[in-house]
């Protein structure tokens, strides 16, 4: 296996994993960093696909600003989606069984 | 298998997403070349295009003079992230309850000369090795970030147009330069390859902006 399919296959991972959890959880923040696992994975297999050997043997420049851009993206995105569910407020009711008991920090 | 009807129906689906999950990875990952080659075409054009660009870098390159449309509109989304964060309301109120964290403090001054001083580094390396706007920028916003967590006064008692300024600065000029060249009858956004200072002024002056960006998305609400 080489290197560029093994990252390409962790990349694939990572994307199916944000992608369970996305549609698994409750939690408005879980949903959210779910999200940012996918792209994380979606960029991982776009920069190991970028740096697969060449005919011309140049790693691809295209790709990596791909990359750059969509990362932007992302950010822009999680930020403003954090903003939206901050607006929202505390959820009501239990949430996923992973909260810190009543009167703690 | 005790609990709610919901918390039964909601094991249900996780296991249902786990096995959908799985089989889309079994699947996808048997589509996935086991050689992963590229074709080398695009490689290629960049690097035959790339003395016609005014950098060294082929990133840079790919991001300012190739692409340089793309880039123009992320950084009107960042802009567009801000406007949306802002329209949901003030910023709150510092905690004035809070002592002064001598630790945060010490980090503070130690940290944010280095940052302002690796991101104009940054910005002026673009050019010939990976750096750029992006970059220096995403510095500038850590700088930013640890100012607004010591609720130091660059972040909290600048004079909202100052803070607007600084935002619209770098999409703007970005822009007039796109627009000025179509006023020369080039290609928008085509700048010559004898004009790269000018490209290292949009550089900069985004590099501006998008720390600034970051930093009013951490901050979190409009300035009052």
């Amino acid at each position: 296996m080489s290197a560029p399919h093994f990252y390409n296959l962790i990349g694939l991972a990572l994307f199916l994993l944000g992608f369970h959890a996305f549609f698994t959880r409750r939690r408005l923040l879980k949903k959210i960093l779910s999200l940012n696992v996918a792209f994380s994975g979606i960029f991982l297999l776009m920069i190991s696909t970028a740096y697969a050997p060449a005919a011309g043997g140049r790693p691809d420049p295209v790709l990596q600003a791909l990359v750059l851009t969509g990362i932007v993206i992302a950010v822009s995105t999680t930020a403003f989606a954090l903003a939206l569910a901050g607006r929202l407020g505390p959820p009501p009711g239990p949430g996923d069984g992973c909260d810190p008991p009543e009167g703690g920090r | 298998m005790t609990g709610s009807p919901e918390t039964r129906a909601l094991h249900g689906l996780r296991v249902l997403f786990g096995l959908l999950a799985g089989a889309l990875f079994l699947g996808l990952a048997h589509i996935l070349p086991s050689e992963p080659a590229l074709s080398g075409f695009l490689p290629g054009q960049a690097a035959a295009a790339l003395p016609a660009s005014g950098v060294a870098n082929p990133v840079t390159a790919v991001l300012l003079a190739f692409r340089g449309y793309d880039t123009l509109l992320e950084i009107h989304v960042l802009l567009l992230a801000v406007l949306g964060t802002w329209s949901l309301g003030t910023r709150a109120e510092p905690q004035a309850l809070l002592p002064v964290n001598e630790i945060l403090l010490t980090l503070v001054r130690t940290l944010v000369p280095l940052l302002v001083l690796t991101a104009g580094y940054l910005v002026w390396l673009g050019a010939e090795a990976p750096g750029g706007a992006f970059q220096a920028g995403a510095l500038l916003a850590g700088a930013g970030v640890l100012l607004a967590l010591a609720d130091l006064p660059p972040v909290d008692t600048a004079p909202p147009w100052s803070l607007r300024a600084g935002l619209a600065l770098g999409p703007a000029f970005f822009l007039l330069v796109g627009l000025g060249a179509s006023a020369l009858g080039l290609p928008f956004l085509h700048v010559p390859p004898g004009w790269a200072p000018l490209l290292l002024a949009v550089e900069i002056g985004a590099a501006l902006s998008i720390g600034l960006a970051l930093t009013a998305l951490f901050a979190g609400g409009r300035p009052h």
